[in-house]
């Protein structure tokens, strides 16, 4: 068993379990022994700054919104990938200006879909 | 417990001796977690407190948790007006044991110069055990110090086990402070009895 390449292994892997996980059994011990839990309704409310909870902590959002999370993409992409582009655009050889007009051109297609979609009409 | 001229003894001869209860102790008064919460002016004292020249770091209570479940420590850093004495009442209740309060400055403790104001909470130790009071208006950042190793030296004297524990360590001590609310005329109820036995007047 020793012989086998892996066995290092294993024994590191039992390590670093251990090391996470006796922190916790101890913490978990202490509470055992010394502090007993008292929960009561206040105290297991959804936190709201103070305020009376309302409702359920799990909201659902709505799918609909991943077009904003597309067209904050295309934006913010765009930009962070033409700062760079911007700045050494002098020194640029003609198969990278290529490159980089594929890829604003590609932004713009999706930017146009969005728009065709009506997606950039605030409703 | 071991007699503390033994320790100091042992001490010289390289030999470190402590209890449980003593590191426990330690590692929590050497890592009070506070609210960051600010009710009035007081609070930007305790903003100075926190910042380069007075370095609450040094005392290891330098970060300011945004959420009780997260906070030890919950300073009362102004006026409480009966509008926002709920909201302190449930906020505290919503921390873990062991939590500890300090009341910073005169409003916090009495009401101060609003004690006559019929909108303004007269001390905040009518609905939550508090265990520094700093008097002031508003207290210095050098008080606020003075009042967190105050703190630490309670947490340094409280014991593990035996008749006089903490409440957090004992299964009988109440746990939940009631939440008053907005009567017609004040707050219902307008105090915790079990937290504030109405003062005798002696005539």
């Amino acid at each position: 068993m020793a012989s086998n390449p892996y066995f290092s292994l294993a024994v590191l892997f039992l390590a670093a379990l251990g090391f996470g996980l006796a922190p916790l059994g101890l913490a978990w011990l202490w509470a055992k022994v010394y502090a007993p839990a008292k929960p009561n309704h206040i105290k297991n409310a959804i936190y709201e700054c103070g305020l009376v909870s309302k409702g359920d902590a799990w909201i659902q959002f709505r799918s609909a919104y991943y077009l904003y999370a597309i067209i904050f993409l295309i934006f913010d992409v765009e930009s962070v990938f033409l700062l760079p582009f911007a700045v050494a655009f002098t020194g640029l050889g003609a198969a990278a200006c290529v490159a980089m007009l594929v890829f604003v051109l590609l932004l713009i297609e999706g930017l146009a879909w969005a728009w065709a979609k009506g997606a950039l009409t605030w409703a | 417990m071991v007699d503390e001229g033994l320790k100091i003894e042992l001490g010289k001869q390289g030999v470190f001796v402590t209890t449980i209860e003593e590191l426990y102790n330690w590692g929590r008064r050497s890592s009070i977690w506070p609210m960051q919460f600010g009710l009035a002016c007081c609070a930007i004292e305790m903003i100075a407190t926190t910042m380069a020249r007075y370095d609450l770091a040094r005392f290891g209570a330098e970060v300011f948790r945004p959420s009780p479940r997260q906070a030890d420590m919950m300073i009362i850093s102004g006026t409480v007006t009966k509008k926002m004495a709920p909201q302190v009442v449930r906020l505290y209740n919503q921390m873990a044991e062991p939590k500890y309060v300090i009341a910073m400055g005169a409003c916090a403790i009495s009401g101060g110069p609003f004690k006559q104001g019929y909108n303004v909470l007269k001390g905040i130790d009518r609905y939550i055990p508090v265990d520094v009071h700093i008097p002031g208006c508003p207290p210095r950042p050098e008080a606020l110090l003075q009042a967190f190793i105050k703190l630490q030296e309670k947490i340094d004297g409280q014991h593990l086990t035996g008749e006089g524990r903490p409440r957090f360590l004992d299964a009988a001590a109440q746990g939940e402070f009631p939440v008053p609310e907005q009567g017609a005329h004040d707050l219902e109820p307008s105090s915790n009895k079990g937290v504030w036995p109405l003062p005798v007047v002696i005539r």
